[in-house]
């Protein structure tokens, strides 16, 4: 069971469906992993469904009724067909949502000794990306430019905060600065949400920013 | 249209006939009912939520035909009818406005860590947390009340809210976390939230 989870308005947001896609596959992730958020969401949805019960009612036009129930007969539009993974192989780790959102096989890249990085588009200044981290590896400090989600997929990492498990989500921004250190023995396999670029911090992170698209 | 009315009290209750006719026995006046007391309410929650009268009323024809299609998935051990009727509305608005879809975990996903708190006797509990949540949000203080609703009513995270009550959005964050944790309070420890 997860020791890290989201917060109460975050769980919100993506209950009211307000989160840009990424961020809600991330939060849905999540929700296949923690029976305790998932709980939070469906008590969520439930006030939605009493903000409907108690919305101002507007009368519907003329003639809507009737173009409805002429419209009950016909046959459903086909809606495309939705690939979804199995959860084997490279996407064993992966919840459903994410293995739906991923789509295809991830193309890595190496970004530095010990970390790999898998793009899974990202529109509207929004970035996300799975990232494979070597056992072990410390990361360099950084901070966020924007708001950074994080949830771990397998393995795990530690920080200043504390160590994060399969399953934990990490939320972060302008205000944290961080040096993550992958599990010593099975490294980290993480799906990461930004958006905005993050920051490097220390002297040769300063240095790095101009070469690393991280 | 007459509709067969059920032996059923609550509205709640009367709601989740009718949409059962409507699952089992394609039941064209227990749909109408369903139109008539949910298709006003919609509209008016997709105007509050910013949405032209003209988009809203297409947007609510498409959310009462999904409610026909898709009636036989309801499931009233999840959800009371307006939750449910709420995630089909808040799904067809993000795939009109965004093209996106709304994620939602797979209950068959084989990585599903499931709910150990969750038993057979499940279904009747939903209505009755249902219930137990309406009455608790009746009990909080208005404002508290009136911002966990608001919650719902806007577009952006959080920050209409701060655009209508003139407070910094941090605070808006705060009030909602404090109103979150009365509402809990008031469920108490059993409570679905």
């Amino acid at each position: 069971m997860p020791m890290f989870h989201l917060n109460d308005d975050d769980l919100l947001d993506y209950a009211a469906g307000r989160f840009a896609e990424p961020f809600a596959v991330l939060i849905a992730a999540h929700l296949t992993l923690c029976p305790t958020c998932r709980r939070s969401v469906a008590g969520f949805e439930a006030l939605g469904g009493l903000a409907i019960e108690a919305a101002p009612s507007v009368e519907m036009a003329a003639g809507s009724f009737d173009a409805v129930m002429a419209r009950l007969d016909e046959p459903e539009p086909a809606e495309p067909p939705v690939r979804t993974q199995p959860a084997s192989g490279e996407f064993r780790h992966l919840p459903a949502p994410l293995r739906r959102f991923v789509g295809a096989a991830p193309v890595w890249r190496k970004v530095m000794r010990g970390l790999e990085e898998a793009e899974i588009g990202g529109a509207d200044g929004v970035r996300a990306r799975l990232m494979r981290i070597a056992p072990g590896t410390a990361m360099p400090r950084h901070t966020h430019g924007g708001r950074e989600m994080l949830i771990v997929l397998d393995g795990g990492y530690s920080d200043e905060i504390g160590v994060y498990d399969v399953g934990d989500v990490a939320v972060a921004d302008r205000d944290v600065v961080h040096k993550p250190i992958a599990d010593p023995d099975e490294g980290c396999l993480c799906f990461a949400v930004t958006d905005a670029r993050l920051k490097l911090t220390g002297p040769i992170g300063r240095v790095l920013n101009l070469f690393i698209r991280y | 249209m007459d509709a067969v009315s059920s032996p059923a009290t609550t509205e709640a209750q009367q709601l989740a006939f009718w949409l059962s006719r409507v699952a089992q026995l394609r039941d064209r006046a227990a749909f109408g009912q369903l139109f008539g007391h949910f298709a006003p309410r919609l509209k008016g929650y997709l105007i509050r939520l910013g949405c032209d009268a003209g988009a809203a009323e297409e947007l609510v024809q498409d959310v009462m035909l999904t409610v026909w299609r898709r009636a036989e998935s309801f499931d009233a051990a999840q959800a009371g009818v307006a939750t449910w009727i709420f995630t089909i509305a808040r799904n067809r608005r993000i795939d009109r406005l965004r093209s996106e879809r709304h994620p939602a975990f797979d209950p068959n996903d084989p990585l599903l860590v499931p709910d150990e708190a969750e038993n057979a006797e499940q279904g009747i509990e939903t209505a009755e947390r249902e219930h137990s949540l309406r009455s608790a949000i009746m009990r909080l203080p208005k404002e508290q009340a009136e911002l966990l609703q608001m919650a719902f009513f806007e577009d952006q995270p959080h920050s209409g809210i701060a655009a209508a009550t003139r407070l910094p959005l941090g605070t808006v964050k705060s009030r909602i976390r404090l109103a979150l944790a009365r509402l809990r309070r008031e469920l108490g420890p059993d409570g679905s939230i």
